[in-house]
């Protein structure tokens, strides 16, 4: 058991100008052959222009049980909505 | 189905008001249709289940390549040992996207070979059944692969995210591998008698293994209620076993081909073709271990485990010899 490869998270860029995105993750004993993984398993199907892998266990994540007072910040400010301030109908370009 | 006998709690379902206040907020996400996530509080029942279903699947994908991977060798033509080549290659995918999702459990993946490897963990009793010639690759596409997807284009809905996301890149692999497998049956029925003599063959053989991928009825089974409770299971064995037959059995005849079941009829009333039961005697022995291929099967499996094992660990001593250099500088 403890010669299991680490766990990688993988990320991968598709055709479209977007952020790359996280896919899924797998084992691998490098950066290197991580990378190499990735392609074959996360991109079969053309699905990829770029690939991140990120160790898992070097991603720090936001606990759900704090997700309440975490994005609680957000919760009172509608006015980052342009929808909270009504326009005049007759207006155009606003 | 992949995952044909899953057990659960042991306990019935128990209504909301029954339930501590943590575990009534979690089953009324679920209600709400709301994705669980791995760090989220959940009951141990349900990640215990979560574990041994995903697995399952997992393994049955794995061991999948086997009965396929037979035929690489032997494919009739170079474009039909690069498809079957991609389709086993999208096998190992699958399983590695659902181990994965497993892991998101809390459990290893060494943990999880080493219960396929002992035989603790189950996969699905239809890969222990042979693939004797070329025609029984197209059974195995059309049949297995079609039954595949009706289970697991609901799954796609579960409530665990990281499964339910695997489901979704596992469809739409899919259904390349059931039209790659009716393509050849096609080209074996309309072929000489001989090729549609095998055709028939393989379909005979197969056609009742593959009723038996759902699984006994469990209308009445209590971990298939709280499963569906939970969504990890969103269709009784019954229901998905009368949608594979009402979708199967045209496309036999338009192969012109024969179910070997005499019983199987279109019946007017119920708005679905009648069919026979498989023999569950048949099943509960694969299940158990006394199939056709079950010692082949894992024979195969923990050698190709065992003589990797030196490729494995070379790595992880390269990787770990990299990172010690590097620290040093």
């Amino acid at each position: 058991m403890k010669n299991e490869w680490p766990l990688w998270e993988v990320f991968i860029r598709g055709q479209h100008g977007l952020a790359h995105r996280h896919v899924g993750s797998l084992h691998a004993p490098d950066a290197e052959v991580a990378l190499k993984s990735a392609r074959d398993v996360y991109t079969r199907r053309n699905e990829g222009l770029s690939i991140w892998v990120v160790k898992a266990e070097d991603i720090t994540a936001s606990s759900p049980s704090e997700k309440g007072p975490l994005f609680d910040p957000s919760q009172d400010k509608v006015y980052r909505h342009p929808t909270f301030f009504p326009m005049p109908e007759e207006l155009k370009g606003l | 189905m992949y995952a044909q006998m899953v057990k659960s709690t042991g306990h019935a379902v128990r209504a909301l008001e029954d339930m501590e206040p943590q575990e009534r907020a979690f089953q009324e996400r679920i209600n709400a249709g709301e994705k669980i996530e791995p760090k989220d509080w959940m009951p141990e029942g349900y990640r215990k289940t979560l574990v041994r279903q995903i697995s399952q699947h997992a393994h049955s994908e794995i061991v999948g390549q086997l009965p396929e991977g037979n035929w690489i060798t032997r494919a009739p033509t170079l474009e039909r040992k690069a498809i079957l080549l991609a389709k086993v290659q999208d096998e190992a995918g699958h399983g590695l996207y659902l181990y994965c999702a497993a892991e998101t459990l809390g459990v290893s993946r060494d943990e999880l070979y080493e219960q396929l490897h002992s035989g603790k963990a189950k996969y699905s009793s239809i890969f222990n059944y042979p693939t004797l010639n070329w025609a029984d690759i197209g059974a195995v596409g059309w049949l297995v692969d079609g039954a595949a997807i009706m289970n697991q284009v609901p799954l796609q809905r579960t409530s665990f995210g990281p499964y339910s996301r695997a489901m979704i890149r596992i469809c739409k692999e899919e259904s390349f591998h059931q039209r790659q497998g009716y393509d050849i049956m096609m080209k074996m029925a309309f072929g000489s008698e001989a090729q549609k003599r095998m055709a028939q063959d393989a379909l005979n053989r197969f056609w009742w293994p593959s009723l038996m991928m759902f699984g006994p009825s469990d209308k009445d089974s209590i971990h298939s209620a709280q499963s569906m409770a939970w969504k990890i299971k969103l269709n009784t064995n019954d229901e998905l076993r009368q949608k594979f037959v009402d979708q199967t059995v045209p496309q036999a005849e338009y192969l012109g081909l024969t179910i070997p079941d005499e019983n199987v009829k279109w019946n007017e009333e119920r708005g679905h073709y009648d069919y026979t039961d498989p023999d569950w005697n048949e099943f509960f022995e694969v299940i158990k271990g006394n199939g056709p291929c079950n010692k082949e099967r894992m024979d195969a499996r923990v050698k190709a485990w065992e003589d990797g094992a030196w490729f494995r660990e070379g790595l992880m001593a390269h990787a770990e010899k990299a990172n010690t250099a590097e620290a040093a500088e």
